[in-house]
């Protein structure tokens, strides 16, 4: 008896626990408690703005419910709407839009941004002024940004169609070259290039100041060696520093598919979608589904249809490299 | 090997090189240039079937744009939501960032890794649910509907960015701080938070660009009362006849405050830029 007594002995048996799962231990410490209470706004802020959209966007996605049925109204419709998205030649264009406007984004931003990073790489006079000028076009709001080349594209008053033309007038030989009016955003072939422009534009000097700060950042000593080893220009870039700046590219990547997948306001107002549905990217076709068409429940389920692609691009590309991995104080 | 480049070389090599940047600065600079001339220009001069390059500047469009369509409501309702997602998002995400860099608690690494990939949800994904969800909280037409999404779309980069500061801050502060008696609120407020200063003025700069420019939850969640200035600079693309004045003109507006971020405090914005891919 007086040995059962003893092993239920509830003060010992608490402070065992304690020592056997280091996590209880620290929620007796009252420093967890100060965290948690550092915490609190944050997370609070972060879940009733964010993570409950998110996981209620799911939800949603199993409802049939339209714009102005109240919300205990809607119909219980399981897993139909993803059904009704394989069939949906819509979802497929617009999947097929968006993998390609992210593509192009995506290969010419790097390459243009790395290379001229790369060509102006050492230090040059008005350093300071020049940045500033390169990270202008990064700060205006996109829809100034979508409102700028949508005039400047403008089939009637548009400048670049009246160069253009100007210079295909001049020099007749050049007029099959595209040197005409090209009528950019009213034509079907056009419309996706004078977007995936206007993002160029806008973004490749991120794409540049990250790449140079990432090159001021390799130790000297290395790029010396390389020129005592014999290695010219071209190999130095391609053998030395590309891959030292492998981690930081693939964040810069990384980043940018995100923003890519995200964008829809300069979109919005260059093209709307159109010319037919050349230009709309599964963003865009989300809000037309929720807000022209009506249907939320049906848009809530594409949208998660776009978490699940934006997931799975970059769980693809943390798989190649793993930046995350490398930083030892998280 | 030291390379003995002729110095007539060096020389040409040299204005090659400044060439390309001046280039590059204009196609930076041109659209931007588009949008102020065009914002000065009379409608005739806009149409005309050349492109005009000298013309008589007006100042009709801003005119127009300030006095006729209730300009001081929308500014009102830009400044008000962008200084108080500003503030709510910084004094947040300080409070969070500290914890995750000095404190330990279980779960740490899990919020840290959780806020970056916060980061990657597009805002049409939110869109649907927020607008259900505000309609539910009934919150969805007013300024505090737009300033709670605002302040959760800011606070991953802020916690990100605020992390990566206060790491940098000597641990031996603190630790003296704690022999001399301080609590975790007073080392944070006392001897962090001045030290910080830099950090929190990048963390401030974009957030306060997010709250500025976002245009698609904007369009949603407001009313012609609450509405922000990037909705109602759309306002003006009608489908026939665009005004393409007065629309420079409100871009101008619009465009004003991020730019003169950026000219007063370039260095700022471009560690904004760089924090999490360079330094992390």
């Amino acid at each position: 008896m007086t040995q059962v007594t003893r092993v239920s002995d509830l003060p010992r048996k608490r402070t065992l626990s304690l020592a056997t799962f280091g996590a209880f231990k620290s929620f007796a410490d009252p420093k967890t408690y100060v965290a948690f209470l550092f915490l609190l706004p944050a997370v609070a802020i972060l879940v009733v703005g964010l993570l409950v959209p998110l996981f209620n966007a799911f939800d949603l996605s199993m409802y049939r419910w339209s714009i102005g049925v109240p919300w205990d109204k809607r119909q219980f419709i399981g897993w139909a709407a993803f059904e009704r998205m394989l069939t949906d030649d819509y979802v497929h264009t617009s999947i097929g839009v968006t993998l390609q406007y992210a593509f192009w984004i995506m290969v010419l931003e790097m390459v243009l941004g790395t290379a001229l990073a790369l060509m102006l790489e050492r230090p040059f006079a008005g350093v300071a002024v020049f940045r500033t000028i390169f990270i202008l076009p990064y700060m205006v709001s996109p829809v100034v940004v979508g409102l700028i080349w949508r005039y400047m594209l403008d089939a009637r008053v548009g400048v670049i169609d009246h160069y253009l033309e100007a210079i295909g007038k001049a020099l007749p030989f050049l007029q099959p070259l595209g040197f005409t009016r090209l009528e950019w955003l009213g034509s079907p072939d056009l419309a996706l290039p004078a977007l995936v422009l206007t993002d160029l534009w806008q973004w490749t000097p991120f794409i540049f100041i990250i790449v140079l700060a990432g090159l001021q950042g390799l130790p000297a000593e290395v790029t010396e060696a390389s020129r005592i080893d014999g290695a010219n220009w071209l190999q130095t870039i391609l053998f030395v520093k590309l891959p030292m700046l492998r981690s930081i590219l693939l964040i810069t990547v990384l980043m940018r598919l995100i923003d890519v997948f995200k964008a829809l306001e300069v979109i919005f107002i260059m093209t709307f979608g159109g010319p037919g549905l050349s230009t709309e990217v599964l963003s865009l076709h989300i809000y037309k589904t929720a807000f022209t068409s009506q249907e939320l429940g049906y848009a809530a389920a594409i949208s998660v249809l776009l978490i699940a692609i934006i997931l799975v691009l970059s769980v693809g590309l943390l798989r190649i490299s793993n930046p995350l991995k490398e930083r030892s104080d998280l | 090997m030291i390379k003995q480049k002729p110095e007539r070389k060096i020389k040409w090599g040299s204005i090659a090189y400044f060439a390309v940047l001046v280039f590059l600065a204009l196609i930076a600079l041109f659209p931007i240039y588009m949008m102020l001339q065009t914002s000065f220009k009379a409608q005739v001069d806009i149409m005309s079937s050349e492109p005009t390059w000298v013309f008589t500047p007006t100042t009709d469009n801003y005119e127009v744009v300030i006095f006729g369509q209730k300009f001081d409501r929308y500014l009102t309702n830009s400044v008000i939501v962008g200084l108080t997602t500003t503030f709510l998002t910084l004094f947040t995400a300080g409070l969070a960032s500290y914890a995750l860099a000095r404190l330990q608690f279980p779960g740490r690494g899990l919020l840290a890794h959780s806020t970056l990939l916060i980061r990657m949800v597009p805002t049409a994904v939110l869109a649907v649910p927020v607008f259900a969800l505000w309609q539910n909280w009934g919150i969805e037409d007013g300024r505090l509907g737009l300033i709670l999404f605002y302040t959760a779309l800011g606070l991953p980069f802020a916690i990100w960015l605020l992390f990566g500061f206060i790491k940098q801050i000597p641990i031996e502060l603190e630790e003296a701080a704690i022999i001399d008696g301080c609590n975790a609120v007073q080392i944070f407020f006392q001897i962090l938070f001045p030290l910080m200063r830099a950090g929190y003025a990048v963390a401030a700069i974009f957030t306060f660009r997010i709250a500025w420019n976002e245009f698609l939850l904007a369009l949603i969640l407001t009313n012609r009362y609450t509405r922000t200035l990037p909705v109602a600079t759309t306002l003006y693309l009608t489908d026939e006849g665009v005004q393409w004045g007065r629309i420079m003109a409100m871009g101008t507006l619009l465009v004003i405050p991020p730019l003169l971020l950026t000219f007063a405090s370039a260095r700022q914005v471009i560690q904004g830029m760089t924090a999490g891919a360079v330094k992390g």
